[in-house]
């Protein structure tokens, strides 16, 4: 069996008003997935009934800001805080904001600026 | 009664065989499929180089001119994917684990000389 | 006036298997508020993904937790199969959920074993770690490793078992449940535990589902959510019912465990029933392209991978989101307002796998 996978692409802007119909849907957040390429790229993952909603959103690097989700959906901030760790993506108005003290690095946001490989 | 439930188990662990093995008086046996160690038969290889691409952490060496075929067996996950891709299958999975280590090093193989007439 | 004051808590600690770091505010004996932090472990897995090809990456991911390492081997399997549109055969999907379901008994039995341990009770961690030996043993029969399987490959599985290895099985699955009965009565009556654990850590319905709480810890709220309702493996094929419980204290999430290793028994005994015959594996040809999210149910709950491959060797984008991760909120809901003396005990049953959140 193979669950089809259903994504929507969607705007900065138009995140919150959607993230907040989908909650009144009595949909369940399932993650935050966070990946850094050329561009930020955020996948917001719901599940209601079994049936996976996934909405997609690009952020660019020059203007890595993101509005926080953790209103609607309390659990976000576990993912929030750690884009905002690991990645370096600013979320702004976060429920609980830990200031970058989630993930204890040695180096500031690791996946942006990956430190040279010891050989 | 809990004191009756508990008396059934105390009396089991009392007169019943321990759980663990009495080692080394009695061995543990491995049960044939377990994975222990990647095993070679030297001269059958034909050292291709098939295992060394095939191994996801690179701990096989095989050196074509010299015919010797190396590894090491602190990197091998032993994961059998240099024994599936064997073309010769001159390599097998072991189920009795390497002996410990105390010092990082390749378990090295030579190939016998090869026999005169024996088709080079 | 109370008298305000902030312990730390991990990561180093007796009753944390792994490490993760809480900062406990307490008011006197009450914890009013607790800070995680996360990080001291991290391994850079999901960079690998750029490194080895995406067949190597099974072994990668399924070493990215010792004791789930079956379902993370068979989330990432099963992602590139999506992703790559290979039908696996049937065989191959009933060897993977009995697989699946023998590693959910040996981590639930881990679990009862490290419960006990932490509500002091530690005759009882060893009659339980003492069942799990047995069932360790049957992995190594049966995958060929004690802890990592290494058993599953993308497009099927790399062993098969014997009918006649099978049928033992069977046998020796009755007898062991018997020795589990002996133990999850305990867990589900015993006097001492119940004083221990009922009415710690309550996480109501609404909470549950609000937290975003994954896997036992939400269907001890009430919630019967379990992904392999979604039918992945041969799940859809066999007959099983999410375990329940209401109360969604921390002696719910004991009895969920408890009663959710007899699941997965039963679960077994079907497969070995219905095991049908033919090949385990299928042919894998070229290169993904795409990307997929694929879900599946842990023994601590869903797990999410999302792999996205560009026709290359090597995977684009590989991420994991770990039962444990999606765990935590609920875990800081819990320890609000617990006693001081509790919190060990509260962390201990979302079950933390740390190294499975650190990736």
């Amino acid at each position: 069996m193979i669950e089809q996978a259903n994504i929507t692409t969607l705007e900065r802007s138009e995140l919150l008003s959607k993230v907040g119909e989908l909650f009144n849907q009595g949909y369940r957040l399932v993650q935050i997935c966070c990946t850094l390429k050329d561009a930020f790229e955020l996948s917001y993952s719901f599940d209601k009934d079994h049936a996976l909603l996934t909405l997609r959103l690009q952020v660019s690097r020059e203007d890595a800001q993101v509005p926080s989700v953790s209103g609607i959906y309390f659990c976000a901030l576990v993912y929030e805080n750690e884009m905002h760790d690991l990645f370096g993506l600013n979320v702004t108005d976060m429920a609980l904001d830990f200031q970058g003290t989630f993930y204890k690095t040695a180096i500031k946001t690791p996946f942006n600026t990956p430190p040279p490989i010891a050989k | 009664m809990p004191i009756r439930k508990i008396s059934r188990t105390i009396l089991k662990s009392l007169f019943g065989e321990p759980a663990t093995l009495m080692y080394p008086a009695r061995a543990r046996v491995y049960p044939t499929s377990s994975r222990g160690r990647v095993a070679i038969e030297i001269a059958a290889c034909i050292f291709c180089g098939l295992c060394r691409r095939k191994c996801p952490t690179a701990a096989i060496l095989v050196n074509k001119e010299k015919k010797t075929w190396e590894i090491d067996r602190l990197k091998c996950i032993t994961c059998n994917a240099c024994v599936e891709a064997c073309p010769k299958k001159c390599l097998a999975m072991r189920n009795k684990y390497a002996a410990a280590q105390t010092a990082r090093q390749n378990e090295k193989f030579q190939a016998p000389e090869a026999k005169p007439g024996a088709g080079g | 006036m109370a008298n305000r004051m902030i312990v730390p808590f991990g990561p180093q600690h007796p009753v944390l298997p792994e490490p993760i770091h809480l900062d406990l505010v307490l008011e006197d004996d009450k914890v009013v508020d607790a800070i995680p932090s996360l990080g001291f472990v991290h391994r850079g897995l999901e960079k690998l993904g750029e490194k080895k090809d995406f067949f190597e990456m099974t072994y990668v991911a399924e070493r990215i937790c010792g004791i789930c390492s079956f379902i993370h081997g068979l989330g990432y399997c099963q992602a590139i199969e999506a992703v790559m549109n290979i039908e696996v055969p049937a065989r191959a999907r009933y060897l993977r959920t009995f697989w699946s379901e023998l590693s959910r008994v040996h981590s639930h039995l881990l679990w009862l074993g490290l419960m006990a341990d932490a509500a002091g009770f530690e005759s009882l961690f060893m009659h339980s770690w003492r069942v799990r030996e047995k069932i360790v043993n049957l992995i190594d029969e049966t995958a060929g490793g004690r802890v990592i399987f290494g058993s599953c490959k993308i497009g099927g599985t790399r062993r098969d078992i014997e009918p006649e290895t099978l049928k033992r099985i069977a046998r020796d699955l009755d007898e062991i449940e018997t020795s589990i009965r002996e133990i999850t009565a305990i867990f589900e009556d015993d006097y001492s535990l119940k004083h221990r654990l009922e009415g710690v850590g309550v996480v109501s319905k609404e909470d549950a589902h609000k937290l975003g709480a994954v896997g036992p810890v939400l269907r001890a709220s009430g919630i019967s959510q379990d992904t392999r309702s979604l039918g992945y493996a041969a799940y859809g094929e066999l007959e099983w019912e999410p375990v329940v419980e209401t109360a969604g204290d921390c002696q719910a999430r004991s009895v969920v465990r408890a009663r959710e290793i007899y699941q997965s028994l039963n679960l077994m005994r079907q497969c070995i029933q219905k095991m049908p015959d033919g090949p385990v594996d299928v042919k894998v040809t070229g290169l993904p392209n795409g990307e997929y999210f694929s879900r599946l149910e842990q023994p601590r709950g869903e797990v999410v991978y999302y792999v996205k491959a560009n026709g290359s060797k090597f995977l684009d984008r590989f991420r994991v989101r770990t039962p444990t991760f999606a765990n935590i909120a609920p875990l800081l809901h819990m320890l609000k307002g617990c006693e001081f003396a509790d919190v060990a005990l509260i962390v201990l049953t979302i079950d933390p796998c740390i190294s499975c959140a650190e990736r």
